[in-house]
């Protein structure tokens, strides 16, 4: 039963943002199902999509994350109505803005997992893994972090210079 | 620096077998903030939740993380085990290592790793956990149960009996539902009409039922305990509170060759009618689109031979506002029809069986109305096509349903019974006729069951045969039947006079349309999904709501009225207390950060956030700010993910919760 695995040089970190009605509920599905699926995968629960900033999926390439997948409702299935929608707007518009920056796009999968989709969840987990893992690592944003992360310090020369400028 | 304690579960072997607990217990223990850490074989058992407590009081602990399964299984379990200990419960969280880990993952290097993730991620959110307090707030005490039929009535009269109003809303202009189509019950042969219509009066006569016939759920607001329903009641073309209900207005009605819906179609109606003879209420709706006087104008006699004067041609629809506190969905099903694909339906359609072309192919049904006393033809099995008595009637099981390759994957449960009552029927009305059943199995689990089937083999002498039928054509006036044996191994034909399909079972048309409104999850039929399949089968995920009947999957008639008793119950539960603890997951505006841009309000799906004056003593404005009010808040946070100034938090999930889950990757 239990084949053997294959080892790959890179495993991806991939962080899932995902609602906890439908997704969450979809992937305790593919638990109670049995469904195998890559162990990259950590889950954020959140009540709904329409609660996720786009901040946090920054934060996660900047944390360390490879991939990132975003997932909900099936639209017109959201628990709060409309949360769903808000978020399919704000993610389409915040997409754009990543291509822009340079940000692969094949790294961030948006998708509608209902409660009944154990194994939707596991086609679309799979899917992001294995094409984050063909893809390679992602540095450009962890390495962004060290460079301009602020140190806290507020007296600083550059800071006054600054400051004496202000009219 | 906090005191966290992580509890890591076995689940028995459910975790073990993958992930090396110890391991995990060990690696959390190391994590900064944890100050007590261990793994115990079943953590949700009592030994495990006295572990917990016990942890709690000896080393002091300000925050707990529980290792197990998934929270929507025993977050309730552990919260309150936590809560016993002295610990605010929202300072307890669980680490999902079961259903997101040990079940979906084989390799135990790769899941022991994933484990201590989750876990480290849950130890870094439990950091930043609030202590928070459980809002309370009324319960209105009434009921909405929507959907008239047995399970509606049952679950109505079951509420309303306890004491509690309860406002029943029925689609049709007669509450009955399918059962009462039905001629005969089994497994014991009782009319259904006997049984039915007295409940029908029961729930049309309790002083503590409200009904709207000929009414639908418009909209649905509020959540557990404060639901605000908006009912629209269809327009009649009657008044209710005068009509007499005489039936001369029926009589005398010039147009009456309408099919009959409420006899498959069998039978004719008039345009302004009641569905059947023991309709409840007993008050006539005019079916505007088959009415001479609205297709033309001219007619009007019913308003003329209407003694009491309740015929109001320019009646509209009206729309009425419900305030209750919990809501039982009894929807029921409908029969799948082999003549048409529904729109949208995963089911591939018949055409093999002719699409419903031919008319002496009919569903079961129809059956129940050819063979009831007060049917179209007063009971006697008489073929639509020309009214003669058939000789040779072939019944086929599983038309549709276990058919995965048509669609539908599910056994409808109820066939093999009503099949077998078929047979019978038949053969107690025609005493030289013959029965032949195509079946794949007889499942008759149920009491008295399997001994009715029998009856139905053994003494009634209907031909069982085991294979499934492949083509119906019409012959002369004869419906061949092209099938398998495949206890001989053989091809079968059958030249029958009458053929009884028993079409699947499916939730009613419309079904997922109000699940979008209530908020409730429905699985790729659209039967709805309660919230768990053992423990929790009458509830939905979403709170306050329970659902009853076939509307949640196939079922009989003693299995729906015991489901749609157990929703009452459930709802009384909730009513027995005046007020009710909700969690505290909700958003509150920071006002001094607020500038009221007020785009919180735009996207709140509940219309809780308002407009706040902040004043100084003497009363003079100094801003306004937005305000979210606890009570009607869903907790969804949309509204926080849109704030622009970082105004908004939402208990439970703020940013820096979420923030600290991701930093620990």
């Amino acid at each position: 039963m239990h084949g053997h695995k294959e080892k790959h040089a890179f495993e991806p970190k991939i962080v899932a943002f995902v609602c906890t009605w439908c997704t969450y509920a979809g992937a305790d599905l593919a638990g109670t199902s049995r469904l195998q699926y890559p162990a990259n995968t950590r889950v954020v629960k959140f009540p709904c999509t329409g609660r996720i900033d786009p901040v946090f999926i920054l934060r996660a390439f900047q944390k360390g994350a490879d991939g990132v997948l975003v997932s909900g409702c099936h639209p017109g299935d959201c628990h709060y109505m409309a949360g769903n929608f808000h978020a399919r707007r704000r993610f389409a518009a915040f997409r754009q803005l990543l291509d822009f920056i340079g940000v692969d796009l094949n790294r961030l999968q948006f998708s509608w997992v209902s409660a009944a989709e154990g194994g939707k969840w596991v086609e679309v987990v799979t899917e992001l893994t294995e094409r984050v893992r063909a893809m390679g690592p992602m540095p450009e944003f962890r390495e962004l972090e060290a460079e301009e992360c602020w140190s806290g310090a507020i007296d600083t020369p550059e800071l006054k210079e600054a400051y004496e400028t202000i009219p | 620096m906090s005191r966290i304690g992580v509890f890591v579960c076995h689940c028995g072997e459910n975790i073990s077998r993958t992930v090396d607990v110890e391991k995990v217990a060990a690696e959390a223990a190391r994590l900064p903030g944890v100050s007590y850490a261990c793994d115990y074989k079943y953590m949700c058992s009592d030994p495990g939740q006295s572990l917990l407590k016990k942890a709690v009081a000896e080393h002091g602990l300000d925050g707990v993380v529980v290792a197990a399964c998934s929270p929507r299984m025993h977050e309730k379990t552990f919260r309150s085990a936590a809560k016993s200990a002295g610990l605010n419960p929202f300072l307890c969280e669980m680490a999902n290592i079961r259903e997101h880990c040990s079940w979906v993952h084989e390799d135990r290097e790769e899941a022991t790793a994933k484990a201590s993730d989750i876990v480290a991620m849950m130890v870094a959110r439990v950091k930043k956990d609030k202590r928070l307090v459980p809002i309370t707030v009324p319960v209105t005490k009434r009921a909405l149960v929507i959907g008239g039929g047995i399970a509606g009535i049952q679950a109505a009269l079951d509420i309303a009996d306890a004491g509690h109003q309860v406002v029943l809303v029925e689609r049709e202009p007669s509450i009955g539902g399918h059962m009462a189509q039905l001629s005969e019950t089994f497994p014991t042969l009782d009319c259904s009409q006997c049984i039915m219509t007295p409940r029908m009066v029961d729930a049309a006569n309790h002083p503590n039922i409200t009904l709207h016939t000929y009414s639908e759920i418009e909209s649905v607001d509020g959540y557990i305990g404060n639901f605000q329903i908006t009912v629209r009641k269809k327009a009649r073309s009657v008044i209710e509170e005068r009509c007499t209900g005489c039936g001369i207005c029926s009589a005398k009605c010039p147009q009456k060759k309408i099919p009959n819906s409420f006899d498959k179609n069998l039978g004719l109606r008039p345009a302004i009618y009641v569905p059947f003879p023991q309709a409840v209420p007993n008050t006539p709706v005019i079916d505007r689109a088959n009415c001479t006087y609205f297709r033309s104008g001219k007619c009007g006699v019913c308003q003329k031979v209407c003694g009491p004067g309740a015929i109001d041609y320019g009646q509209e629809d009206s729309l009425i506002v419900e305030p209750v506190g919990a809501i039982v969905v009894a929807t029921g099903f409908e029969l799948y029809s082999i003549s048409e694909k529904p729109k949208g339906s995963p089911i591939k359609g018949y055409g093999e069986f002719g699409h419903g072309t031919i008319p002496d192919v009919i569903d079961g049904l129809t059956f129940e109305r050819l063979a009831s006393a007060s049917g179209p033809t007063g009971g006697k099995i008489l073929r639509p096509s020309d009214g003669k008595e058939p000789k040779q009637v072939v019944f086929v099981q599983c038309v549709g349903s276990r058919a995965r390759e048509k669609g539908i994957s599910y056994c409808s449960k109820i066939c093999c019974m009503y099949t077998a009552k078929h047979t019978m029927l038949y053969r107690h009305k025609v005493h030289d006729g013959q029965a032949y059943v195509f079946f794949m199995d007889a499942r008759t689990p149920g009491k008295n069951y399997d001994e009715f089937w029998r009856r139905a083999v053994e003494e009634e002498e209907a031909v069982y045969i085991r294979g499934m039928v492949s083509r119906l054509y019409q012959k002369g006036d004869k419906v061949v039947v092209m099938g398998s044996d495949i206890a001989v191994g053989l091809q079968v034909e059958i030249e029958a006079d009458l053929v009884v399909l028993a079409t699947a079972v499916q939730p009613r048309t419309g079904a997922d349309t109000l699940a979008q409104k209530l908020g409730i999850s429905y699985d790729r039929y659209n039967f709805y999904s309660e919230a768990h399949a053992k423990l929790k089968p009458v509830e939905c995920a979403t709170a306050g709501i329970y659902l009853a009947g076939a509307c949640q999957g196939p079922k009989d008639i003693p299995d729906t009225v015991s489901q749609a008793s157990a929703a009452a119950a459930k709802v009384m539960t909730l009513f027995a207390k005046s007020e009710l603890e909700r969690e505290p997951i909700v958003a509150k505006v920071n006002e001094r950060t607020c500038v009221a841009c007020l785009y919180c309000r735009k996207v709140c799906p509940y219309g809780a956030v308002e407009e706040k004056e902040l004043r100084d003593r003497q009363g003079n404005l100094i801003r306004v700010v937005a305000y979210v009010n606890p009570g009607v808040c869903g907790g969804c946070g949309t509204c926080q993910a849109t704030c622009p100034s970082k105004s908004v938090e939402l208990d439970g999930y703020t940013d820096e919760q979420i923030m600290a889950m991701i930093e620990s990757l």
